[in-house]
């Protein structure tokens, strides 16, 4: 079933875009027609009538839903599946010409050549400003000087036009006409012909776009595709041939030799000279290394006379022009449906970057809750939510400390010389206390969700058990308001995340930690609220009660305790809410289970479809705790604020 | 014979910045059972401390109050108290605060639940039992309250003000009830009010007090209240001897009102 719902998920999710926009579309015309039945205010409309109602909040749920299937290209899968294919095609002739295009100003304002004479001449000309404020002896001064002036006309000789090799230009030559055949084929439809039985098996054989994970096809499976990649092949090769090219005249080899020698002869003169003071060494050795440093930067050939490359640079333009037409509608689509991002090319792969891959598609977000509820699969070997057979034996044993055995009367027996070990009482007992013993077993629930709830309630439990009575007693009492007020005001205003390093490091990164945090948490809470509810007991109901001829005791249990009921299921709900929000941080800080636990391995593994599957369960869950509390809040204390 | 004896009762707080005030001074009287008394009197003149002690909440320091021949040191099912705004116990049902005295007793409560229905029906509330409290007006809930206390079989029933809060309408209604419970159950009923008129008409016997310190000011014989069992009390307020006798104790607080005003500017 949710194989086939898998294998669908194109075909379902057009079709619910297209109901979406149509319940949408219908939403909104509901709801303007009952805003037009009511008479309203004509500055503000009526505060008293914003009651929203289903129309409206379909119109919300709609778009939304809308939106996220826009911005996460499920929409654009569901209707063109192959358009990744493509794009992919498309990104890899984008990423071959990158590195060639780069030099020319096309995508930035300079040609390479001019930002690199503009940078080195400015560091040859603080090197020689430098030079003054140095103070070397006269005759290491006079030499590197020299070696400037040198470096200098070294630089600028690479841009002058009569020092180029004719090879060279001809080189250049080959390389725009290479690039402008490759236009002329791009053009041409027929171009690169059929692909071979080989490729076309290959192609079909790869999963579609997004079947495992975040996969995106990577070889060309449609006519567009197949142009697209050999063109790409092609011109990575171009590109490649071009950026070897190098401004190796043989004057700037003489240039650069001349230099290289001179800078030698400087150092090798500085270490000999034993009588220089530290200072000139240490400003000597550095000034050479930057001049040996320059010297590798000239010696790079990168630089080549102003118009000698406008002939590659016209034919790339054109090859561009190309590019662009040739993608036609796909570009369109691209645009429109693909927004906030793009499909890049990599070594090998390709990829989706921007919305459509942090914000994952709604449909394989279902399809990873499917695939990680499944108990086989899981998260990290344990399921979302499953149960095991556990023997009731363990855990009766849970709820009785090993030390019991210690207690009975006796010894552990001891193996006698047949090596045979006869049990006694004591041994029994201890047998039943650490459930060593066989026991029929019962279904008990597991997984990530369930030791995310349990902990929360757990905590919950024992701050309410112990909150409540400590709160109430604290309102009834001047001393104990007094005495533990303190201790609580000291320890509830820190967050309860910056107890978690402490708590956990001393109670341990599993649940004891985790819900003793949880506790505090719930603990303070619960006192405050308690104490509220004891301290707004109107002394006259004690009175009554007094007269009605209650005790102390039946007071507090029928008058003081019902009258805070109020704050108390207030201050649960508040702590339902605290607690969640400091389990999930916890469970993220340390620990192997829990929701917490699973989002922040997806985030260590950039899982985003993980992320948002946990996002929604907590979601969920968050929403669930607080609606059964209202509903509790509800059915307890109908008569809160009408007393 | 359970008659309230008052004897030499004197009060005295010590506020936080070290003032005695004098709440009661030597206050003695003698409740017959049966009778019906209102007390009056400016505020600060000490009714309200005198109604906590009889209930028991506060401890005289000086003198004593007996009802019978039990000296009163703690509250106790003997004296049945209402107060102004009724303290009900909003959590229960009718029924539930109803019973309340008894279920805490821990009596039979298929008795309790026919005595409850016997008072509901007393107090004009029959079929309510399961009505939960916050849902009706006050004057209900008064009844509830009064219904409350009634079924403990208290020997004195002191009420702080019962109507105060009570509409005009609602009010006339209650006092009516509460004179016609005076005369089927035979009780010592002891009444606080402000209101003069109410005063008259719930009370067989009527205390005037004045305040600094908190005494007994004058006592008035009254047969309003004896009239009010078989008359329109619309009738009875228009007689002479009610009118006079409102206009006198009406001067009388005026006159208190206007000493403790002039003390305070001086």
């Amino acid at each position: 079933m949710s194989d086939f719902l898998f294998e669908q998920r194109n075909t379902i999710v057009a079709f619910l875009i297209v109901g979406l926009i149509i319940s949408l579309a219908l939403s909104v015309i509901k709801g303007r027609r009952v805003m037009a039945t009511e008479r309203t205010d004509l500055v503000f409309g009526n505060p008293a009538k914003a009651l929203g109602g289903w129309y409206w909040i379909v119109t919300g749920m709609s778009f939304v839903m809308l939106i996220w299937f826009y911005f996460s290209w499920d929409a654009a899968r569901a209707y063109n599946p192959k358009a990744a294919n493509e794009l992919c095609q498309v990104a890899k002739v984008e990423s071959a010409i990158k590195p060639m295009r780069a030099l020319f100003p096309i995508d930035n304002p300079n040609l390479r050549g001019t930002d690199l004479i503009a940078r080195d001449s400015a560091q040859l000309e603080r090197i020689n400003n430098s030079l003054q404020t140095l103070a070397l002896q006269h005759a290491a001064e006079v030499e590197v000087a020299a070696i400037l002036t040198r470096l200098t006309s070294a630089l600028v000789d690479q841009a002058n036009p009569a020092y180029i090799k004719s090879s060279l230009k001809a080189e250049f030559q080959a390389i725009a006409s290479r690039i402008d055949r490759l236009t002329v084929n791009f053009n041409d439809p027929a171009y690169p012909g059929q692909p071979n039985a080989v490729q076309q098996a290959a192609a079909n054989a790869q999963p579609g776009w997004g079947d495992t994970g975040k996969e995106i096809p990577v070889l060309p499976a449609t006519p567009l595709g197949y142009r697209y990649a050999a063109v790409a092949a092609e011109i990575g090769m171009v590109a490649k041939d071009f950026v070897k090219l190098r401004n190796t005249n043989p004057r700037l080899l003489a240039q650069v030799a001349d230099i290289k020698s001179r800078i030698k002869a400087a150092q090798a003169s500085t270490k000999a000279n034993l009588n220089l003071s530290m200072a000139e060494q240490d400003a000597r050795s550095k000034l050479y290394r930057q001049l040996n440093k320059m010297l590798k930067r000239i010696d790079d050939g990168a630089i080549f006379p102003p118009n000698s490359l406008n002939g590659i640079q016209s034919s790339l333009v054109s090859f561009d022009q190309a590019h662009i037409a040739q993608q036609g509608s796909l570009k369109t689509f691209d645009t429109w449906m693909m927004p906030g991002g793009r499909i890049m090319a990599g070594n090998s792969a390709c990829s989706e970057q921007g919305s459509g891959r942090w914000l994952p598609k709604p449909s394989d977000t279902l399809g990873t809750l499917a695939r990680i509820a499944d108990p086989d699969i899981g998260f990290k070997d344990v399921p979302l939510l499953w149960y095991r057979w556990q023997p009731v034996g363990g855990i009766v044993a849970f709820l009785f400390p090993d030390w019991i055995a210690d207690l009975v009367p006796g010894e552990y027996p001891r193996h006698n010389q047949n090596g045979e070990i006869n049990s006694n009482f004591k041994s029994n007992v201890q047998d039943f206390v650490t459930g060593n013993y066989e026991s029929f077993s019962i279904p008990v629930p597991m997984g990530h969700m369930w030791d995310s709830i349990v902990r929360v309630v757990i905590g919950l439990f024992f701050g309410i058990v112990l909150g409540v009575p400590l709160g109430l007693f604290m309102g009834l009492s001047r001393f104990a308001k007094g005495f533990f007020d303190p201790m609580i005001e000291l320890y509830r205003p820190v967050p309860p995340l910056a107890w978690a390093p402490l708590i956990l490091t001393i109670f341990g990164i599993q649940d004891d930690g985790k819900i003793f945090l949880l506790f505090m948490v719930a603990f303070a809470i619960m006192v405050i609220s308690a104490r509220t509810g004891a301290t707004g007991t109107q002394l006259s109901k004690i009175h009554a009660a007094h007269s009605l001829g209650a005790n102390r005791r039946q007071i507090l249990r029928r008058v003081i305790f019902p009258n805070s009921l109020p704050e108390i299921l207030t201050g649960i709900r508040i702590a339902i809410g605290v607690c969640w929000g400091t389990l999930v941080a916890a469970e993220m800080l340390a620990g192997t289970t829990g929701i917490g636990f699973v989002e922040n391995v997806a985030r260590k593994q950039s899982d985003y479809e993980v992320i948002w599957v946990t996002i929604i369960i907590l979601g969920v869950l968050g929403l669930m705790f607080d609606l059964i509390m209202r509903s509790v809040i509800k059915r307890t204390i109908p008569w809160r604020g009408k007393g | 014979m359970s008659d309230l004896v008052s004897d030499n009762l004197n009060m005295k707080f010590t506020t936080p910045s070290g003032l005695v005030v004098h709440a009661l001074k030597d206050v003695s009287f003698n409740l017959k059972e049966g009778e019906l008394l209102s007390v009056l009197g400016p505020s600060g003149c000490g009714k309200t401390t005198l109604l906590n002690i009889i209930a028991g909440f506060l401890n005289p320091t000086g003198g004593s109050v007996k009802l019978g021949d039990n000296e009163i040191l703690a509250p106790g099912v003997d004296r049945g108290m209402v107060f102004q705004q009724g303290a009900l116990f909003e959590w229960l049902t009718v029924a539930e605060n109803v019973d309340f005295g008894l279920r805490m007793k821990g009596a039979d409560p298929v008795e309790t639940a026919k005595k409850v229905d016997e008072w509901l029906e007393i107090v004009g509330l029959a079929g309510f039992g399961d009505t939960p409290t916050y849902q009706l007006s006050g004057g209900m809930q008064q009844r509830i309250a009064l219904a409350r206390c009634l079924i403990n079989d208290p020997d004195l029933i002191l009420m702080d003000e019962p109507l105060g809060a009570l509409d005009a309408l609602t009010r006339e209604k209650m006092q009516s009830l509460i004179l016609k419970i005076w005369k089927e159950t035979g009780k010592t009923i002891m009444i606080i009010t402000h209101s003069v008129e109410e005063a008259l008409m719930l009370g067989e016997r009527l205390f005037v007090m004045a305040p600094r310190p908190g005494r007994l000011h004058k006592e008035y014989r009254l047969p309003f209240a004896e009239m009010g069992l078989t008359q329109d009390p619309r009738d009875i307020k228009k007689t002479q001897h009610f009118s006079e006798t409102r206009e006198e104790i009406l001067s009388m607080i005026w006159d208190m009102e206007e000493e403790i005003m002039g003390g305070g500017s001086l």
